[in-house]
């Protein structure tokens, strides 16, 4: 194991170096870009000995990833906002067709207006098409995640692929010390990639991608639904394994202060170190707060939700995006699945600063609620 | 219950569906006329005509195609 | 060339009686033989051949979308190769709409980039699979349900995008046209994409009496009508030499191939004069009286 101070970015390219993905075809887009140059280097210099596919677009990107994942390799890809959208439709067949792709995706907003900076709205508008989803809060979880994301979607009871997602420019540019795991570690961790249920090979022929009447249709969706319920255990399992060989705990939340406090604020990314330090400094006047992280969205973790928050009396729920007419993504979701008395948040779209105090009015305004959804940090009307 | 993402394991198994039931009319080769030219065997969209030139009754769903390129007539179309 | 007695696209699949696009498989897959990896757009030949859990597909085959079979054959055959599976043959089928239309950039990229595999598109000139809409392929005066004959419409009211050629420009080392027609022409260029190193295109005509409307029957008769009237020219690109492959010493008067076909029925002489005058022109181009 080596220190070293890198970006979020260097540290995911890091992890797609570790597991030795044969096929790694990759489209450059901001701020994600920075992961396809790495990966460029890493098998230029024979780093890694796979396939770097230059191709014209995130669609064949994500196109050709499932091409070659069908044909049975590893493979890794990496996108952002508009390229991401521009995969919507191969996302959802990649996990129709149960291949276990790893994709990392710098968050950015969406346009239009057009946007560089960052919010989570592209991989949440994803969130409905059979990937797990884990949301990173700093460099060395992006490289963590990754690695665990393989051992996750490649799991005979998952099979299904796997988006981290890590706040674009606060994470993907922002350095810091992330320890590197030793290429025998990771051996140990993740075993080569041999599937039995699709590969291409004239000595054994299948067909993969066929269509489905509607004899056939539901069940193949119930399939990937089952997948995603039974990978809660199995997320489960790869953090505990995890923890043993590389010494890091992750779980699907993260319970930080949550068992007695009052008001529990949930949220996910990068936005979680800025939700510790203000309830640090909260706590301290005495305020009963604490945080739930979701770390992983998909699959949607219900019990782990509900156990840590079961001492509260309010959630205040802080999105980085928007379902429109609604609030947002994960408001809603908690809406559904949790019965307790909730308010959404709606902060930092398209990169607008979210800093301590933005936080604090968030809590204040859980305390002495005005509306269900508030969007805070909007500028005044004369502003 | 569906197979992992749908995949098909068993290649060549549409075989199972005759569709020499779509037929309405049936080809009939005279093999005393037939000079072995092959081109009704390289022609037929469903792979019904064997190197021996017999029409597999299960699969031709008689479009008629042998019959038209036979340089020798040897293949009639009768109403079925 | 003998033709090969192993079939690769099995019986029972759905495809209409008569089909050109199934002819133009069989006869491809027999060139190419079983160490051979296919990939679909979607599209008839998507549909016909594997309704779940039905295959008529003998070597291993993957279809993911409509526009992206060049980019999914560039991820198998990135993961063949890299295993060391050089021997494989990589081919990928799209129709006019999946190559012409919707999918050619994701063609133009696998082009640009070397993949050493061959696209073969099976033109039967509209969407045929969704019931017979114009596409990029479509030639002028057809009518098709959105380029209707009318009042005021004659049909397609342009030419047929010239594919063959735009992958030509893309400089790789063998393009080709191709009739289901002539299938010791076809077989051969298939067998020559296989044996070149590098991305090989072939644009294989493949008349559809659905869509055309004419007799089941007639599939092939139409297809030689294509070539007997200069519609359809046969050619090879080889490293970038160009050679007619089909020797056509007097040309059929078109009204011939547009008479036979219920497409072209409503066209009046001054359409009818007007696509002479362009085949003409394009027989012209490569050296055709």
């Amino acid at each position: 194991m080596t220190k070293e101070v890198m970006t979020a970015n260097k540290a995911v390219a890091e992890a797609a170096r570790l597991v030795k993905p044969k096929v790694i075809p990759v489209f450059p887009i901001t701020p994600q870009t920075s992961i396809s140059e790495y990966l460029a280097q890493y098998v230029a210099d024979g780093d890694i000995d796979a396939k770097y596919v230059k191709v014209e677009s995130e669609h064949s990107a994500i196109s050709a990833a499932v091409g070659a994942s069908g044909a049975g390799v590893r493979v890794f890809t990496a996108t952002s906002s508009q390229g991401l959208m521009l995969m919507h439709e191969i996302i959802f067949a990649a996990a129709g067709m149960r291949v276990p792709i790893v994709m990392a995706n710098a968050n950015r907003a969406i346009s239009a207006p057009l946007s560089i900076w960052n919010d989570q709205q592209d991989s949440i508008a994803q969130r409905d098409a059979g990937w797990l989803q884990t949301y990173v809060e700093d460099a060395q979880d992006a490289l963590d995640s990754t690695l665990m994301a393989y051992k996750i979607s490649e799991n005979d009871d998952v099979l299904l692929p796997s988006m981290v997602c890590l706040d674009g420019f606060i994470l993907t540019h922002t350095v810091e010390p992330v320890d590197i795991p030793n290429q025998e570690d990771v051996n140990k961790f993740l075993p080569s990639y041999n599937p039995k249920h699709s590969f291409l090979d004239p000595k054994e022929p299948m067909t993969l991608g066929a269509l489905a009447d509607p004899g056939y249709y539901f069940e193949a969706r119930h399939a990937i639904e089952i997948g995603m319920e039974k990978s809660i255990d199995v997320i489960k399992k790869t953090c505990k394994e995890f923890e043993e060989i590389f010494g890091r705990k992750y779980d699907l939340v993260e319970n930080y202060k949550c068992d007695d406090a009052e008001i529990v604020l949930v949220a996910m990314g990068s936005v979680c170190s800025t939700i510790k330090a203000v309830i640090d400094e909260l706590r301290e006047e005495g305020e009963k707060i604490g945080l739930l992280k979701i770390r992983v969205y998909r699959p949607f973790p219900v019990d782990e939700i509900n156990d840590a928050i079961k001492n509260c009396k309010k959630l205040s729920i802080l999105d980085k995006n928007i379902t429109f007419g609604i609030g947002g993504a994960l408001y809603s979701d908690i809406k559904a699945k949790i019965n307790k008395e909730t308010y959404g948040f709606i902060i930092g779209l398209g990169g607008r600063d979210i800093t301590p105090d933005t936080i604090k009015e968030v809590y204040e305004k859980t305390k002495n609620p005005e509306k269900d959804v508030t969007w805070v940090g909007l500028k005044k009307e004369d502003d | 219950m569906v197979s992992t993402g749908c995949v098909i394991k068993d290649p060549g198994n549409s075989k199972k569906n005759k569709t020499g039931s779509w037929r309405t009319f049936k080809p009939v080769l005279d093999k005393e006329k037939c000079i072995g030219c092959d081109k009704c065997v390289m022609f037929c969209p469903d792979a019904a005509i064997n190197k021996d030139h017999d029409i597999n009754y299960d699969y031709c769903k008689g479009c008629g195609i042998c019959s038209a390129e036979c340089p020798v007539k040897a293949i009639e179309m009768i109403k079925e | 060339m003998k033709l090969p007695e192993e079939e690769l696209l099995s019986s029972g699949h759905r495809g209409c009686a008569g089909c050109g696009a199934s002819i133009g498989v069989r006869l491809a897959l027999k060139a190419l033989g079983r160490n051979t990896v296919a990939i679909s757009a979607t599209g008839c030949l998507e549909v016909m051949t594997t309704p779940y859990p039905e295959t008529s597909w003998e070597i291993p085959w993957i279809h993911v979308a409509f526009e992206n079979a060049g980019a999914v054959a560039s991820g198998v055959e990135s993961a063949l190769r890299i295993q060391g599976k050089d021997d494989v043959n990589v081919v990928a089928f799209g129709g006019d709409g999946g190559t012409v239309d919707i999918g050619l950039q994701s063609l133009s990229g696998a082009m640009e980039r070397g993949h050493n595999l061959i696209y073969i598109c099976y033109d039967n000139e509209a969407y045929m699979n969704t019931g017979i809409q114009r596409s990029g392929a479509t030639p002028f005066g057809a009518s098709t349900t959105t380029s209707p004959q009318g009042k005021n419409s004659f049909g397609e009211d342009q030419h047929k995008k010239d594919m063959p050629m735009i992958m030509a420009a893309h400089g790789i080392p063998y393009v080709a046209t191709a009739s289901i027609s002539y299938p010791q022409d076809f077989m051969k260029k298939v067998k020559k994409a296989a044996e070149i190193d590098g991305p090989a295109y072939i644009h294989l005509n493949q008349p559809c009496t659905t869509g055309w409307g004419y007799d089941s029957s007639k599939t092939i008769e139409l297809g030689k009508l294509a070539v007997e009237t200069g519609a359809w020219i046969l050619y090879e690109i080889e490293n970038g030499e160009f050679n007619l492959t089909h020797n056509l010493r007097k040309r059929k008067p078109v009204t011939d191939y547009l008479g036979a076909q219920k497409r072209f029925k409503h066209l009046q002489d001054k359409e009818k004069e007007e696509i002479q005058k362009y085949i003409d022109a394009q027989c012209a181009k490569v050296g055709i009286e």
